[in-house]
Formats: structure tokens, C-alpha cells, sequence
């Protein structure tokens, strides 16, 4: 279970489910205005490759991603919430990941993290010339490893992550 | 069909059976009659006994029958029902022999060659048809012959039995209409001096056959018994229901999930049979205390597999109340689709079995039309480009292709304080100031004048693509013909 924040944080979880390969679960509230559009993302996976939850509340966006996480039948499950998770629930779907071999991913608003997640990224994009999915990246949490910041950019043509050396000031 | 046994047929008409069967459950005293709209005007369509003896008939229109009878009652027929309970009465005549068919939109048709003795002879067997079906308030006019027609005839102008053999006899002096000939045709025989079926049958034959075509003496040999004519017996449909009675209530739910599993072993060879899988479900568990409590499965997919199907109850069958325990089990597929049998493929797709399953376990908790997926749609705004389907009632369709870059995430326009058509250098968006690093564009997009669509009032919409340089990199668009700026989405 991770958790990313920040105004880039549907481009991580997209990139992270191009990794993953698989089905992606996506789950929302059902009052989320914010819609992911499937012509914007077909860089990185194939709009069948997703499919997406509509939940009433908070309450049941979590047993949703537990119990698609448990079930192990898609490989990444993203959820967006808007309360910091408390340590009981992220503990359950820390278990419910480990039990599935899949990832979750919650997307959160700045500076709620729960305590139970595994790392926690922030991710803004960047102006760059030229270039257009110029992204930075910041591990702010890491349970096993050190912490980081990348500059990183999508190649939508071999739908790789390039790693990109910070522009000098 | 039977060689060497004399083939018995009834006629079974109903000549009230729309208006009978409302009357059966609200039952009114008085005259009664079911309207139909017909060409734009309200018509009778069925009367009771009472209506017809105040002079009134079918057909008529509906203002003048109240006129006629100020005290009429009336409702709306409903042709389909009338249909289904013509096709209740059809189960319940096989009491009467297996060999039942429909006679038009309000008749049955029995073969009852060979049954009759078991309702002690043909008297007794009509006798017990007119009693029962009268004490269900239904009127009736039986007609017993040695042929379809000649039943009919029997049946539909004044009721009477023609016994074995002798047709002509017995039909002799009904009117030539009793053969199943339209208006037009009997009309003219009637000019010609043919009133009853006994002139016809004296006629000769030849004139008769070039004047009005084979028909005339094709109906009147199939009445007499010189041309074979078929029932046409109609099968049940699949009925996909098992129940089991228990001598002991039971309430623990490791129990319930027994009873079950054994219940749905059953169902799921029926469905074997029938090649069909089931996609929803329904287990009706009864109470000692006469209580129903019912569970309803939806599935993803069609199934037909027991080990499949039992973990997805596992959840509704938690939440039932068992009260003083449970001593009937009812499953029922209510919705059932054709589901053929494969070749297994070397191909693996336990995967997509896993996602059908995860599919349907989560739609009983949030419901399955809340899972959903996108499939392509053929249009440029950006909004209707896609259609968003439940993932359980679709497959995935490829076809995706947009000629020029898209947002990721779209929102509904938020309006930004700007003018002219250019991009503003620097602008105020959510709280937050962002300047203009680079703008792409536009792209004009006009709206679908052929849908409505309240957001697309102020006309055409320039939109544009602008990299700030605090990072944000929007989908902007101008609107010329109602100037103002928006924000619509974001891209990666």
C-alpha cells in the first residue's frame, strides 16, 4: 500500500499501472467531480485495462480496496480519499495487499499520510522546454530505504519512465 | 395420430375472458366493460353479461355507450396480461389431456382422444370443465367434435356435442360463419342463398372452388373430417426454480450455505441441460413464523458453476435474520441467458474468471452498475467522446484514437478572469497564481447543435494548451462568441 500526493498524483498512479501491466481498479467517490478521461490517458494504459468503482463514502471506497486487493484479480487498485487513513484500516489494507500480491495506491490530499503506509511520494510537474511530461518526483516516506527526489518524463512511444538530470540553475 | 381410434377434440371459448379476468380480482356488480384505444377513439373492447343485456356491444365507441348507460364501469384493457392468462388457462387444460393448444386471443383447443374415460366419459369430462371453470367466474362455451373445426363451430354458435362420426348432422343448420370464413366471404355465399352449412356442403363443389378460391371448401372438409388439420401443442417454458422443505428449522449460517450449495447443485444441472447460465438469483429462505426473507445475487457474467456461484452468497446470507429458524429454501434464477458449451482454450483466462468474480462480489456490496468502464464513442467534444457502461453488461472495445492530445483528468469549466483571444500572460486559477510559460493552440471545437446540451450554450470554443511555469499544464479554452476564459482539464 503507497500513498502519493501533490497536483501530479493521477500521472504516478497512471505511470505506476503501465508498470504494473494488469488490470487497474480505480475507486471514487461517487461526489469526486474530477473525471480521469480515457482519450488523455491511452499514453499509458489502454482505457479497457481500467475499470472503476463508484462508492457512496469513504467507508465503502476501503472495503471496496480491500477486497479487490485480496482477491488478487487486478494488479494495481487506486483509491482516492479525502480523510487520512486511520492506523487500524491501513493496517487491514496493508494484509489485504500482502494476501493479493497486488499494490494499492491512495491518491491523498497534502499532508495526510497514514502512518501504515509503505512510502509516500509527492509528485509535481514541472515547466520544461520542449517537453512536455516533465514531472518531479519526491519520496517523502520510505519504510525500507532512504528518501529521494527524481525528475522524471513519460515516453508515451516505448511507455518507459526516462529519468532526467534536474535542469542546472 | 391415432390409427384406429376415434380422434375427440374440445373447443374451449372464452367469450368474456378479458373482462373475466379483471372482474375476478376486483369483482363489481353491475355493467362492466374493458375500453381500447382504437384508431384514436376509446372503444369497448370486452363486456360482462350485465352490459350486453343494457344493449351495448363490442365495438362500440365508448362516449356513446355511456350515453346509452350512465352507469357503466370501466378500465383499460391490457392486451398482454389477457395473453398470459390465456396461457395460465392452457397449463391448468392439461389436466385434461397433454394434447393443449390456443385457439386465437381467446380460445383453447384439446385433443382428448383416449382421456375422456378417466373423467367418466365425455359427459362427465365437459361437466367438470364447466364447473370448474365457473367456480373460477369464467364463462364458457364448449364445443366437443371429431375434428378442430367442427368443435370450433360447436363452440362459438351454440354450445353442443357431435357425437363420433356424425359431423355433418350436427352442423347441418349453424350458419356458414362457423367455418372460419371472414365477413366478406360469407356475406357473398349468404347472397348466393348459402346460409347454413348443411346448404353448402349440398352444393356442388366445382363452382363454388372457382368463385371463391380453394379456402370455402377447405374449411368446410376440415370441419367434416375430410381434411386432416393439426393442435399445435405449445411447450412449457424452462422453469429454473428448486426449493427444499426441512423437517427441523435451521438458523446457523454454516447451514443455510449447506442447503444451499445442494440447491444450487440442482439448479445448475438444470441449467447444464439447458445450456443456459444464470445471472441473477434469488434465495427465498421461509421462516417458521410464515416470514420471507429474500437474497438476491447479480452476477458479473453468466454461470452455471455450483463451487462459483456459493462463495458470492456467502455475504447476503450472512445479513438474513433467521428469527425462530428457517424451514424452507427457495433458488430461483430469475434471469437467466444463453450461456454455450466451450472448448477449453489453451489460452489461460483464469484471470478474467477472477475478475468476473471479484466483479460480482463487489457488486453486492455497492452495486454492479456502479462498476464501470469506458467504451469509445464517436464524437469530438471531449466530454462525449467516451461512454462510461457498467463493466458487468459490456466487454471492453478497442478503438480508441483522439488526432490531437487530451487532458487526463477533466473537470467542469472553471471560470478564470481573463479577456481577449489570446491566452492571458498571467492568471488566477483555484487559489493560485500561474503564469504563462507556453500556450499551444487553439483547437476549435464546435458544438453538437443536434444534442442539446446546456453547457455548450455559449457556442464555439477555442481551446488551448498552456505549460505555466509554476508546472501546471491546463486545458484552457476561449469562448469568442460569448467572451470568457475557462479551465476544463489538466494534462499530465
Amino acid at each position: 500500500m503507497h500513498e502519493v500526493c501533490g497536483p501530479g498524483a493521477y500521472t504516478y498512479a497512471f505511470v505506476l499501472a503501465a508498470r504494473l501491466g494488469g488490470v487497474c481498479m480505480w475507486v471514487r467517490g461517487r461526489r469526486d467531480l474530477t473525471l480521469i478521461n480515457p482519450n488523455g490517458f491511452t499514453d499509458f494504459i489502454a482505457p479497457s485495462e481500467l475499470i472503476f468503482c463508484n462508492t457512496k463514502d469513504e467507508i465503502q471506497s476501503l472495503a471496496v480496496t480491500e477486497e479487490a486487493l485480496r482477491a488478487g484479480a487486478v494488479s494495481l487498485v487506486v483509491v482516492s480519499l479525502n480523510k487520512p487513513l486511520g492506523l487500524t484500516e491501513g493496517r487491514r489494507l496493508q494484509l489485504a495487499a500482502r494476501d493479493g500480491k497486488s499494490t494499492g495506491l491512495a491518491i491523498i490530499p497534502e499532508g495526510m499520510g497514514s502512518n501504515a503506509a509503505e512510502t509516500r511520494w509527492r509528485c509535481a510537474p514541472v515547466f520544461g522546454h520542449g517537453d512536455s511530461t516533465l514531472q518531479k518526483w519526491e519520496l517523502i516516506k520510505n519504510k525500507s530505504g532512504t528518501l529521494g527526489a527524481w525528475h522524471v518524463r513519460w515516453d508515451a512511444t516505448s511507455r518507459r519512465l526516462i529519468m532526467v538530470s534536474p535542469a542546472g540553475k | 395420430m391415432f390409427d384406429g381410434m376415434q380422434r375427440r377434440v374440445v373447443s374451449l371459448w372464452f367469450p368474456r375472458l378479458a373482462s373475466n379476468r379483471v372482474l375476478r380480482r376486483y369483482p363489481l356488480d353491475g355493467p362492466f366493460a374493458l375500453t381500447i384505444k382504437q384508431n384514436n377513439a376509446n372503444r369497448l373492447y370486452c363486456l360482462n353479461a350485465e352490459a350486453t343485456q343494457q344493449g351495448l356491444h363490442q365495438g362500440m365507441p365508448y362516449s356513446d355507450a355511456r350515453a346509452f348507460c350512465p352507469d357503466l364501469q370501466t378500465a383499460p384493457a391490457d392486451l398482454p396480461q389477457d395473453q398470459r392468462f390465456l396461457q395460465i388457462l392452457r397449463r391448468w387444460a392439461m389436466r385434461y389431456c397433454p394434447w393443449v393448444g390456443l385457439e386465437g386471443q381467446d380460445g383453447l383447443v384439446l385433443d382428448v382422444s383416449g382421456s375422456a374415460h378417466i373423467f367418466g366419459g365425455e359427459e362427465g369430462m365437459l361437466c367438470d370443465m364447466r364447473a370448474r371453470l365457473m367456480r373460477a367466474g369464467l364463462s364458457v362455451q364448449i364445443g366437443l367434435a371429431d375434428t378442430r373445426g367442427a368443435a370450433w363451430a360447436l363452440a362459438h354458435h351454440g354450445e353442443g356435442v357431435a357425437s363420433p362420426g356424425e359431423m355433418l348432422p350436427a352442423l347441418q343448420t349453424l350458419p356458414v360463419v362457423a367455418l372460419r370464413l371472414d365477413e366478406k366471404t360469407s356475406v357473398a355465399l349468404a347472397w348466393l342463398g348459402l346460409r347454413k352449412i348443411g346448404d353448402l356442403a349440398a352444393a356442388p363443389r366445382a363452382p363454388l372452388t372457382r368463385r371463391f378460391g380453394p379456402d370455402v371448401l377447405m374449411r368446410l372438409d376440415q370441419a367434416l373430417g375430410q381434411q386432416p388439420e393439426e393442435i399445435m401443442p405449445l411447450a412449457d417454458p424452462p422453469h429454473y426454480g428448486v426449493r427444499m422443505t426441512l423437517p427441523d428449522p435451521i438458523g446457523l449460517v454454516s447451514d443455510v450455505m449447506a442447503g444451499t450449495e445442494r440447491l444450487l447443485i440442482q439448479l445448475c444441472a438444470k441449467l447444464k441441460a439447458q445450456e443456459m447460465g444464470a445471472r441473477v438469483l434469488a434465495v427465498t429462505l421461509r421462516r417458521v413464523d410464515q416470514d420471507q426473507q429474500e437474497v438476491e445475487l447479480r452476477l458479473a457474467r453468466p454461470l452455471r458453476d455450483p463451487h462459483r456461484i456459493l462463495p458470492l452468497f456467502e455475504r447476503g446470507l450472512a445479513g438474513v435474520d433467521a428469527g425462530f429458524g428457517i424451514d424452507q429454501l427457495r433458488l430461483e434464477a430469475t434471469q437467466v441467458e444463453a450461456l454455450p458449451v466451450r472448448q477449453i482454450s489453451h489460452t489461460l483466462e483464469r484471470g478474467k474468471d477472477q475478475l468476473d468474480d471479484l466483479i460480482s462480489r463487489l457488486g453486492t456490496r455497492i452495486g454492479l452498475e456502479n462498476i464501470q468502464r469506458f467504451l469509445p464513442a464517436d464524437s469530438h467534444i471531449p466530454e462525449r467522446s467516451f461512454i462510461i457502461a457498467p463493466a458487468a453488461y459490456c466487454e471492453p472495445q478497442s478503438g480508441w484514437a483522439s488526432p490531437n492530445p487530451r487532458p487526463l483528468c477533466l473537470f467542469p469549466p472553471e471560470p478564470i478572469a481573463a479577456s481577449g483571444p489570446h491566452p492571458p500572460e498571467r492568471f488566477r486559477w483555484r487559489r493560485m497564481f500561474l503564469t504563462t510559460g507556453r500556450a499551444t493552440g487553439p483547437e476549435r471545437i464546435a458544438p453538437e447543435w443536434w444534442l442539446e446540451d446546456d453547457s455548450w450554450r455559449s457556442g464555439l470554443r477555442d481551446y488551448w494548451r498552456v505549460d505555466t511555469i509554476q508546472g501546471r499544464r491546463l486545458w484552457l479554452f476561449y469562448t469568442p462568441q460569448n467572451p470568457g476564459w475557462f479551465v476544463q482539464g489538466e494534462f499530465p
